[in-house]
C-alpha cells in the first residue's frame, strides 16, 4: 500500500484551481487559432481575436480567462493500492478548492440549496466523479464548468431504433436551440449508451480528452467528424454573430446499454474550457 | 467590422434611436451591475413599494457577476452572463426608464417587443473575454445587496468598453441576421 498525505491532494487541488483559472491550455489556444484560420465572418474572426487576446491578459495580468469560475469538477482515478492518510479524499478534495478558490481571487458560485439560493462563500461543494482503477497513483482531473454553457446541456433516452440519426438530430437540436447563450464557440462532449446517469457522465467525460482529438473507434471518430460538420453549417458562429465556427471539437464516449434503450447526453462547454490535470 | 461608434451613459431616448442591431460600440461613463439574484431582489422591491438601490433611469444595466478584485485593482475578471435568465424581470425595469442591458445571449420576443415600447436597446459583450473586459472598469463600488457577493449591485465606471448592438428598437436583431448570412 501506498500512503498519500491528504495534505498533498490539498496543495495538489488548490493549484489545478489556479492554474486551470489563469491558463488556457495549449489544446484550446491552438483550437482557437485554427477557429481564426478558417473562419470566414470578419465580425468572427475578430472575436477569436479577442479570445485569444483574453488568454493572453489572463495569463500574463492575472485576471482570471472567465468571470464565472465555475462549479470545480473533478474526475479521480484512484488507485487501488493507495491508501490516504489525514482527512478523507473528499474533505481534502474540498479544502483544496477552499483554498484554491480564496488565494487565486476564483469567484465563488456554488448555492447551498437549490431553491433557497444563498451563496456557500467558498465554491464547495465539489462535483466528484470518482474512479477505482489498478495500480498506486492518484489521477486528478480538474474542470471549472461554467454555469452559462452547462444551461444549455440536454439528456434524452432515445428507441435503439432511432440509431444514429436520432443521435445526430438531438445533438444538432440541442446547438441549435443554444444558439448564443452558451458563448461559442463551444466544444460539445457527448455520451452515448449507459443509462441515465451514465450517459451524462460519459458527456463530461469526454471533454477531459484534448480538443479535437478523435475516439479510438473509427466509427465513432467518424460520427465525431459529421456532427462537427453539420454543426459548423448551423451558422451561428462565434458568439452567435454568424458565421463558420460554431464548435471547436465534438467529442464523444460510448459505454453499452440495456436492449431497449439509447441515451444521449450532450455537455456543452463554452470555448473558455478551463481544465488541469495531476498525477501524485 | 465596422468602426465603432462612441457612446457615454446615462443615455437618452435619442441615442437609442440612434444604433442599429450590428453597430459596434464604445461605451463611457456609468453601468449598473444586476445579475438573477439582484433582479428578484430589485423586482421584489418593486412589489412591496420600497425603495430602489439605484436611480435606474436612463442607466445601462450590466449582468455581470464578477470574480474578486486583487488589491489595488477595480475588479476581477468581469465578462457578460447570459441575459435570457433575466428575461422574466427586465420588463419591469425598462418601465422604471433603462435604456440598455448588456449581456450575452439571446432574448425572448416579450423582452424584444418591450425594448420598442420603451425605448430600450440591447447589447452584447463578448462572453469568456472577463479579463480583456476588465481592463476598461476604471472604478467599481457596491451600491447594494452587499450580502449577495458577486451577485450584488454594483456601480461600474467603464472607458471604452466594447459591445455590440443585438437588438434596436426598430426590429434588428444582429444574431438573426448573422446566422441567415452564413447558415449552409
Amino acid at each position: 500500500m501506498r500512503l498519500i498525505e491528504s495534505q498533498t491532494i490539498v496543495q495538489a487541488v488548490k493549484s489545478l484551481c489556479i492554474e486551470a483559472n489563469y491558463n488556457l491550455k495549449e489544446d484550446v489556444t491552438s483550437s482557437l487559432r485554427m477557429a481564426r484560420e478558417r473562419e470566414k465572418s470578419e465580425t468572427g474572426r475578430e472575436i477569436l481575436g479577442q479570445l485569444l487576446e483574453n488568454a493572453e491578459i489572463a495569463r500574463k495580468d492575472g485576471y482570471p480567462l472567465c468571470q464565472d469560475t465555475g462549479v470545480a469538477v473533478f474526475f479521480i482515478e484512484m488507485g487501488q493500492e493507495v491508501s490516504i492518510s489525514g482527512a478523507g479524499l473528499y474533505d481534502a478534495i474540498n479544502q483544496g478548492v477552499r483554498e484554491g478558490y480564496a488565494e487565486g481571487f476564483l469567484r465563488n458560485s456554488m448555492v447551498v440549496h437549490p431553491l433557497k439560493r444563498v451563496n456557500t462563500g467558498d465554491n464547495t461543494p465539489a462535483i466528484i466523479h470518482l474512479e477505482s482503477v489498478p495500480g498506486d497513483k492518484i489521477k486528478i482531473d480538474f474542470m471549472a464548468k461554467g454555469g452559462g454553457c452547462e444551461n444549455m446541456s440536454g439528456l434524452t433516452i432515445l428507441s435503439p431504433a432511432a440509431g444514429v440519426a436520432g443521435v445526430k438530430d438531438f445533438v444538432i437540436k440541442s446547438v441549435k436551440e443554444a444558439g448564443s447563450n452558451p458563448c461559442p464557440p463551444i466544444i460539445v462532449g457527448i455520451g452515448i449508451g449507459g443509462n441515465f446517469e451514465k450517459a451524462a457522465i460519459l458527456a463530461k467525460k469526454s471533454l477531459l480528452r484534448p480538443i479535437g482529438t478523435r475516439n479510438a473507434d473509427p466509427d465513432v471518430a467518424k460520427l465525431e467528424e459529421d456532427i462537427l460538420d453539420e454543426i459548423n453549417k448551423l451558422g451561428i458562429g462565434p458568439q452567435g454573430l454568424g458565421g463558420s465556427v460554431t464548435a471547436l471539437s465534438v467529442q464523444i464516449e460510448v459505454f453499452p446499454c440495456h436492449i431497449a434503450s439509447l441515451p444521449v447526453a450532450v455537455n456543452i462547454e463554452c470555448h473558455s474550457h478551463r481544465h488541469a490535470e495531476v498525477v501524485l | 467590422m465596422k468602426s465603432p461608434l462612441r457612446l457615454t451613459t446615462p443615455l437618452t431616448d435619442k441615442d437609442i434611436e440612434s444604433l442599429k442591431a450590428g453597430d459596434n460600440i464604445l461605451l463611457d461613463g456609468v453601468l449598473i451591475t444586476a445579475r438573477d439574484a439582484a433582479h428578484k431582489r430589485i423586482v421584489e422591491e418593486m412589489d412591496s413599494g420600497g425603495t430602489l438601490p439605484v436611480e435606474l433611469s436612463g442607466q445601462v444595466i450590466y449582468y455581470v457577476g464578477p470574480s474578486p478584485a486583487r488589491p489595488g485593482r477595480p475588479i476581477g475578471s468581469a465578462g457578460p452572463t447570459t441575459s435570457y435568465r433575466m428575461d422574466a424581470y427586465a420588463i419591469r425595469l425598462m418601465e422604471k426608464g433603462i435604456k440598455g442591458m448588456i449581456g450575452k445571449g439571446k432574448r425572448s420576443p416579450a423582452i424584444i417587443e418591450a425594448m420598442k415600447k420603451h425605448k430600450c436597446v440591447y447589447f452584447a459583450a463578448v462572453g469568456g473575454a472577463g479579463a480583456l473586459l476588465a481592463r476598461r472598469i476604471t472604478a467599481s463600488e457596491i451600491v447594494a445587496y452587499e450580502d449577495l457577493g458577486p451577485e450584488a449591485v454594483r456601480r461600474l465606471t467603464v472607458k471604452d468598453f466594447p459591445v455590440i448592438v443585438i437588438n434596436d428598437i426598430f426590429g434588428g436583431d444582429a444574431y438573426i441576421m448573422g446566422v441567415d448570412k452564413f447558415k449552409a
